[in-house]
């Protein structure tokens, strides 16, 4: 494969993976939900050279009574972050078991606009069933009935970013004609639980088709662009990409890392007196900053990428920035997105063709 | 015309209020000219939003339409179309402006109030208390073939869902006290106990219980914009809107009616007549000389009203297929057909449209107009033409007599058709002391010089009759 053996994404949601994280951030509780807290964090995932971030969603409080109880929608801080960022991934995480398909394909087809290519979408599930009176519809609570409500979601989203060949726009003077109709299909989607008809009222995403995260037992993998795979250790990490089945795989790798002031292992046990760090079978680096730069060497030889989850971002961006990413860099095993590439390019992946347009000169050539 | 003595004026002190409606759907926008830019391209965005800043409005404003439009089944083709979601560029927008306000229509139909609510209020705090939010309700099948619950609501529903949406995201937005978030880290928690409250709502269109996840902003809450026309819109407007656009903005006369309605509903709906800005939508074309200016305004009605667009508006009132007549021939000689409009091309309703063909060919005859000339001359009038001074004087007069709080301004060419209304216009308004010479407060609701919105309604625990 060409290009770097690792891609590196962070979670920079909150204040950190740990749900106490804000306890130990350099800002005040109430600077969380500002617009310099967005612009300042993703610039500094920027200038590390990440190549994607992604930011956790969902409508119900990411937290309990004593953590943090609000959240910026990730849409809303991914285009923020787009229009204030020059080269970096966006991909929010925007959950499809209640929300509306043509919506959301909207809303992403815009964010790919607004970041010229650089957008990305970590599809999840919605399970807590509080979530189903949000959005005024019936709880999802069965697996198999979220996994439809994703499936179909996607699709729906994905036909919508089709819906417009990229020329549909013509402005043809001469004929007064701003659109080519022919070049605009109806998707005529029809699902379990409902139909929608299209085409999208946002013209074809720059990248074609955003890439799609998500994690291979929820959402089936022609569906995705990457698969996020978890596992305790290496081995199974290694099991789980190579039944994946996905164009590229990602590991979720949790990281608290030693800083001057503290060992990795004294921060956490900090925030372990506040609450949990709830096991979720992810690998996880508790440590130095050497020690997890030999993770990720090891690793690079089983996935495409990692997403790193930190202990604390005030804590662990800062190294990550200052001595693991300059080490994986110097050893090759990675590098920082190029301006004016797409995240498509980036990644290695094909610009997708349109299976509305594939159809359309399958026709013509019959 | 002699120039009135400014006090003795209704509002001797009144201000002018721009807002600029970035539009994308209509064939009010020129696509033909070689000037014309993308509707897509974020560029033209910022250009728009930061000539507008730049010329001290107080908005930029985004439409929405939830399905591309049709006539007669099939994709209109011939405006502008397709632009991103209102709330997403507009967040976008957020970080590349400072000051003006930033607008978004959205639908009460074809969303949910804890969802949307929240995406307002994620703008209003990335813009630091700059969000709007234009209310529109939709109620027919045909849009809601783009969503799960298809086309479930009743015409006749529309507004009960859009006041019944209103008041729980009202109710969501004062979920958190003031300060309910703790200024250290050294805090026992993150927020201050009870603080963040749940909303419980039960009424007949929302059934809803959870625990809103965002503070107020700066300016409390995103400003409510609404735009109807009929009686039941103005009624809307006037017991929940904090600014209303309308369609009448050309006329002296007709401006003056419409705010006095306006007014009067204000004060039924038991508000002070200050609470509601109105501002109608116009087109403002300049020229260094009046008759510049007209040929300016010939220039561009020639653009917007091409032969196709003429035949389709013909076509829409006349109720039957014109597109293989000749524009530049004579009117159709076919009386009108009386049908039903689904509504897919939008609110293009005639009232009796053999009455209006009938003074089309009276007129037309008369001036021996083709058919384009004749759309072109008696379609849809809107916009004010001149020069800058004439303009300034003539909107001084619209604004010290109440008829009109200011002017969202809509540009007919993509993104430079902002510039003269800046570089030219406001200068000679500022000269006239009727606009702002920069911006004295930082959140849309100051700009508009809007009320605060009253904290802490009786909101938690609320449960609505239904």
């Amino acid at each position: 494969m060409s290009g770097p053996a690792l891609h590196l994404a962070v979670e920079l949601d909150g204040d950190g993976a740990h749900p106490a994280a804000w306890r130990r951030a350099a800002h005040a509780p109430d600077q969380l939900l500002t617009p310099r807290r967005v612009a300042r964090l993703a610039a500094v995932a920027e200038n590390a050279g990440f190549t994607l971030i992604t930011l956790d969603d969902g409508v119900l409080p990411p937290g309990g009574t004593q953590d943090v109880v609000g959240r910026i929608g990730a849409v809303e801080r991914a285009a923020f972050v787009a229009a204030s960022t020059s080269t970096i991934g966006i991909a929010p995480v925007v959950p499809l078991t209640y929300a509306e398909p043509f919506h959301v394909s909207s809303q992403l087809a815009s964010l790919d606009h607004i970041s010229t290519g650089r957008a990305g979408w970590v599809v999840t599930e919605e399970d807590r069933p509080q979530a189903a009176r949000v959005w005024g519809r019936p709880p999802v609570v069965d697996p198999a009935a979220r996994a439809r409500e994703s499936r179909d979601g996607v699709e729906v989203v994905r036909a919508l970013w089709d819906s417009w060949e990229d020329d549909a726009v013509v402005r043809s003077v001469a004929t007064s004609r701003y659109l080519d109709r022919d070049r605009l299909h109806y998707i005529d989607f029809t699902g379990e639980t409902y139909a929608v008809k299209g085409p999208a009222i946002v013209p074809r995403p720059p990248q074609g088709q955003l890439v799609v995260l998500g994690r291979p037992d929820q959402v089936p993998a022609a569906q995705l662009d990457i698969a996020l795979v978890e596992g305790r250790d290496t081995a199974s990490v290694a099991a789980a990409a190579s039944t994946a089945g996905t164009p590229r795989v990602f590991a979720e790798v949790e990281v608290a890392l030693d800083t001057p002031e503290a060992t990795a292992a004294e921060r956490v046990a900090a925030l372990e007196r506040s609450a949990p760090w709830v096991d979720r079978g992810r690998l996880r680096h508790i440590g130095s900053a050497a020690g997890l730069v030999a993770v990720l060497a090891e690793l690079s030889r089983h996935v495409d990428g990692v997403r790193l989850r930190p202990l604390v971002l005030d804590e662990d961006l800062p190294v990550l920035s200052r001595l693991v990413l300059p080490a994986l860099s110097e050893r090759r095993l990675t590098a920082r997105p190029l301006p004016g590439r797409s995240l498509r390019s980036t990644l290695g992946l094909d610009r997708p063709a349109n299976r509305f347009a594939a159809a359309a000169v399958q026709e013509e050539t019959r | 015309m002699t120039r009135t003595d400014p006090h003795d004026v209704p509002r001797p002190d009144a201000r002018l209020h721009f807002g600029v409606f970035f539009q994308g759907v209509n064939h009010w926008t020129v696509w033909s000219a070689p000037d014309s830019g993308s509707q897509i391209d974020p560029a033209s965005f910022r250009k728009v939003a930061q000539t507008a800043e730049r010329g001290l409005f107080d908005a930029f404003f985004l439409g929405e339409g939830l399905r591309l439009r049709e006539v007669d089944g099939r994709i209109h083709d011939l405006d502008v179309a397709g632009r991103p979601d209102a709330i997403t560029q507009l967040a976008a927008l957020a970080a590349v402006t400072r000051r003006i306000g930033l607008v978004s229509t959205s639908n009460s139909t074809f969303n949910e109030p804890a969802d949307l609510a929240r995406r307002l209020s994620g703008l209003d705090l990335l813009s630091e208390g700059r969000a709007g939010w234009n209310v529109v309700t939709t109620d027919n099948a045909w849009t809601g073939a783009n969503f799960r619950r298809g086309g479930y609501l009743d015409h006749a529903d529309r507004y009960r869902r859009a006041a019944e949406f209103l008041t729980v995201a009202r109710a969501l937005w004062d979920g958190w006290d003031d300060k309910a978030t703790a200024d250290s880290v050294a805090a026992p928690a993150w927020s201050a106990p009870g603080a963040v409250r749940r909303v419980r709502h039960r009424g007949r269109q929302f059934d809803v219980d959870l625990a809103p996840t965002l503070p107020r902003s700066a300016q409390g809450h995103p400003v409510i914009f609404q735009a109807g026309d009929s009686g039941e819109g103005r009624d809307f407007a006037a017991a929940h809107a904090d600014v209303i656009f309308s369609a009448h903005g050309t006329d002296f006369d007709d401006a003056l009616a419409f705010a006095e309605d306006i007014r009067r509903r204000l004060r039924a709906a038991g508000r002070p007549e200050d609470d509601l800005r109105i501002l109608p939508g116009t087109e403002i074309i300049i020229g260094a000389t009046e008759a510049e200016a007209e040929e300016k305004k010939r220039w561009i009605r020639l653009q917007q009203v091409t032969p196709a667009t003429a035949l389709g508006i013909a076509g829409l009132l006349w109720g039957i297929d014109l597109s293989d007549r000749d524009a530049d021939g004579p009117l159709p000689a076919e009386d009108p057909v009386v049908a039903d409009n689904d509504g897919s091309f939008g609110a293009r309703r005639v009232a009796d449209p053999r009455t209006v063909v009938a003074e089309w060919r009276a007129k037309a005859e008369a001036a021996g107009w083709s058919l384009r000339e004749t759309v072109i001359a008696l379609g849809p009038q809107r916009g004010h033409v001149g020069t800058p001074s004439g303009l300034a004087d003539k909107f001084a007069r619209f604004v010290r007599h109440g008829a009109l709080d200011g002017f969202n301004v809509t540009p007919y060419l993509i993104p430079d058709g902002l510039d003269d209304i800046v570089d030219l216009l406001v200068p000679e308004l500022q000269e006239r002391g009727v606009y702002r010479t920069e911006y004295s407060g930082t959140t849309l609701r100051e700009h508009l010089g809007l009320r605060a919105p009253s904290a802490h309604r009786p909101v938690a625990e609320r449960q609505e009759a239904g």
